[in-house]
């Protein structure tokens, strides 16, 4: 299913083809097809979000597969980032919003009166554009989650730091400096953190908000080589300003642009080997290509 | 053509024309006289500290700050119930205007156009321009006229309300200064507003926090109309006797702390200026010593408060 090239090799060889409005097609995963397709992990259902009057989201539909890595993309300003926001309830967090239409998650709907955001929150965790580090030291950036859900064994602790930060593909470059300031790390290094953080609570499914978009292009790399690693055990959801990201790491691809009356709308929904080589939308198709947005 | 192409084809450029030496003289006018006015603004400050220092410094002595007073007529003697009830009191308004400073501070600085944030922003601008004997009145009507007597509690009470807008201003604006991405980081792993603000926001702002208690502290203990209608000032009031008396004669902690609390008791603001009405010199002169203490209790609040914020915030960026 996954390429056996690492993807280290095909994004060198792609340095002359960055310039080119057309996408390198090499990066889209091969041989995956229909019958790869599991089970949906996130459902939904005519969403429209409203920030006070304003009509941020318009009927938005998507079923995003488990243990796959969904990309949303879209000009700036499209909604995507609301979008993201609304699978783990952070747009709760803004006064005026309402929402209407459903999201299921594991067919439970997430809105629902009687669901508990905490749980939410912790079956999807978050990583943010910017990384985010709490002013602590790297253990205790980690051992925040599940302190909050009452693991406080030093030894259990010591094992959930361990194995996320293996899993974020950090362990090797800070286990000798776990008590050092999360603030010492470089930004590649604060953004693995901050994944590491979000593993650390066992979520399900993983929202990506940009996360390279304020990284250089090697740390960007490992960023995205862990995506993959993850997407083994997670579902991925990440929204992206980088075309040949998306292309590079997602198996299906989202896109969404803006209506007449700045609604943000879903255009196209599907498997990202089509979306980048077979678009069904003009619109769509000059997005890609470069000619819009 | 440019204007350079054009001045250059005239071939006139000139940096020095005659017209150019009233500009300059301008400048140098304007400059003096800001930096002449900078200096006698200055004046009084250093007047004042080197004045204090010069008068307080010649009756400095170590008895000033182990001796409690001696009546007049007879030598030595210092001041130590004013030191130590203020201490006292120093505590007292520090209980009474902490808890509830830093709670109100995370209400408006979380909830900032609700007519209880407006309330509290609002609230602590008035609060810091009002009299500080209106707030003694305050005092007064509110402790001493119920309880019927005057009381440290009194004074820490109104101590405590001069402190209030200090702790709410410095803890909202350190409060907000908190990046919005950490309480973002924090509620997404499913932590709870409270316990986001306790265990991310709290901390992240803590160094903030501590300095504006300090600067108020250094605020409120410098004070002397509040506690002229509460504390009123006891020149027997020995805190250390108090505590060890009672601890002989096994008496409770609730009786202590009502000796403690319950009585009048004198402060270093209140004192100086009671010596110095007094008409004779051995008192005028402790005056002046209390009042080289006071400055340099004050200065060093000041001091630590700014090593405090330096210290902690070079320590944190590693």
């Amino acid at each position: 299913m996954i390429t056996k090239e690492p993807l280290t090799n095909m994004i060198t060889e792609d340095k002359t083809s960055t310039h080119s409005p057309r996408i390198n097609l090499k990066f889209v995963r091969e041989g995956m097809g229909e019958e790869d397709i599991q089970k949906t992990m996130v459902k939904v259902d005519n969403l429209s979000v409203y920030y006070g009057k304003f009509r941020a989201l318009t009927d938005i539909n998507i079923e995003v597969k488990a243990k796959k890595i969904t990309a949303l993309i879209g000009p700036s300003g499209c909604g995507k980032s609301t979008l993201l926001r609304c699978f783990n309830r952070m747009n709760d967090l803004i006064q005026n919003v309402k929402i209407e239409g459903k999201i299921t998650v594991d067919d439970l709907d997430i809105y629902a009166p009687d669901v508990d955001v905490v749980e939410v929150r912790r079956k999807i965790g978050m990583v943010f554009q910017r990384p985010n580090p709490f002013p602590k030291s790297i253990y205790d950036n980690v051992a925040f989650g599940p302190r909050l859900y009452g693991v406080n064994k030093r030894s259990k602790l010591d094992e959930i730091v361990q194995q996320s930060l293996m899993q974020a593909a950090l362990w090797d470059e800070v286990k000798d400096k776990l008590k050092q300031s999360a603030y010492a790390l470089s930004g590649g290094q604060q953004q693995r953190l901050c994944i590491a953080r979000a593993l650390a609570v066992e979520p399900e499914i993983i929202l990506m908000d940009e996360p390279a978009s304020a990284l250089d292009p090697i740390a960007t790399l490992k960023i995205e080589e862990l995506m993959r690693e993850l997407a083994v055990h997670y579902t991925i959801i990440v929204v992206t300003h980088n075309m040949q990201q998306a292309a590079r790491v997602s198996d299906f691809t989202a896109f969404l642009t803006m209506n007449p009356d700045r609604s943000g709308m879903m255009v196209e929904y599907g498997l990202t080997s089509q979306i980048f080589t077979n678009p069904r939308d003009k619109r769509t198709e000059d997005y890609i290509t470069g000619r819009f947005g | 053509m440019s204007t350079i192409q054009q001045t250059l084809a005239r071939g006139s450029i000139s940096f020095s024309r005659p017209q150019y030496w009233r500009r300059k003289f301008t400048n140098r006018l304007m400059l003096s006289i800001t930096g002449i006015m900078t200096l006698i603004a200055l004046v009084p400050l250093f007047w004042i500290i080197g004045y204090v220092i010069y008068k307080g410094g010649q009756y400095i002595s170590l008895d000033l700050f182990t001796q409690m007073p001696r009546p007049l007529g007879v030598q030595g003697g210092g001041v130590l119930h004013a030191i130590q009830g203020t201490l006292l009191l120093s505590v007292l308004a520090g209980i009474f205007s902490i808890p509830p400073g830093i709670l109100a501070a995370f209400f408006a600085a979380r909830f900032p156009n609700t007519p209880i944030g407006i309330a509290v922003r609002f609230g602590t601008d008035v609060m810091s321009g009002v009299p500080s004997i209106v707030v003694g009145m305050f005092a007064y009507a509110l402790i001493v006229k119920v309880q019927g007597h005057f009381s440290a509690l009194a004074g820490g009470f109104a101590l405590a309300l001069i402190m209030l807008p200090t702790v709410i201003r410095t803890t909202e604006e350190m409060i907000k200064l908190v990046p919005q991405s950490l309480r973002e980081a924090s509620l997404a792993l499913g932590a709870a507003e409270w316990k986001t603000s306790i265990s991310v926001i709290l901390p992240a702002a803590a160094n903030g926090i501590v300095t504006g208690i300090i600067l108020g502290l250094a605020r409120a203990s410098g004070e002397t109309a509040p506690l002229l209608f509460t504390a009123l000032g006891n020149e027997r009031f020995d805190a250390v006797a108090i505590v060890t008396n009672g601890i002989n004669a096994k008496q409770s902690l609730w009786v202590i702390l009502q000796r403690l609390l319950g009585q009048p008791v004198d402060s270093l603001p209140l004192t100086l200026w009671k010596y110095a009405q007094q008409p004779f010199p051995e008192r005028i002169n402790q005056s002046w010593a209390v009042a080289f203490v006071l400055m340099l209790l004050i200065l060093t609040l000041n001091i630590v408060a700014r090593l405090w914020v330096h210290f902690r915030s070079t320590k944190i960026r590693g």
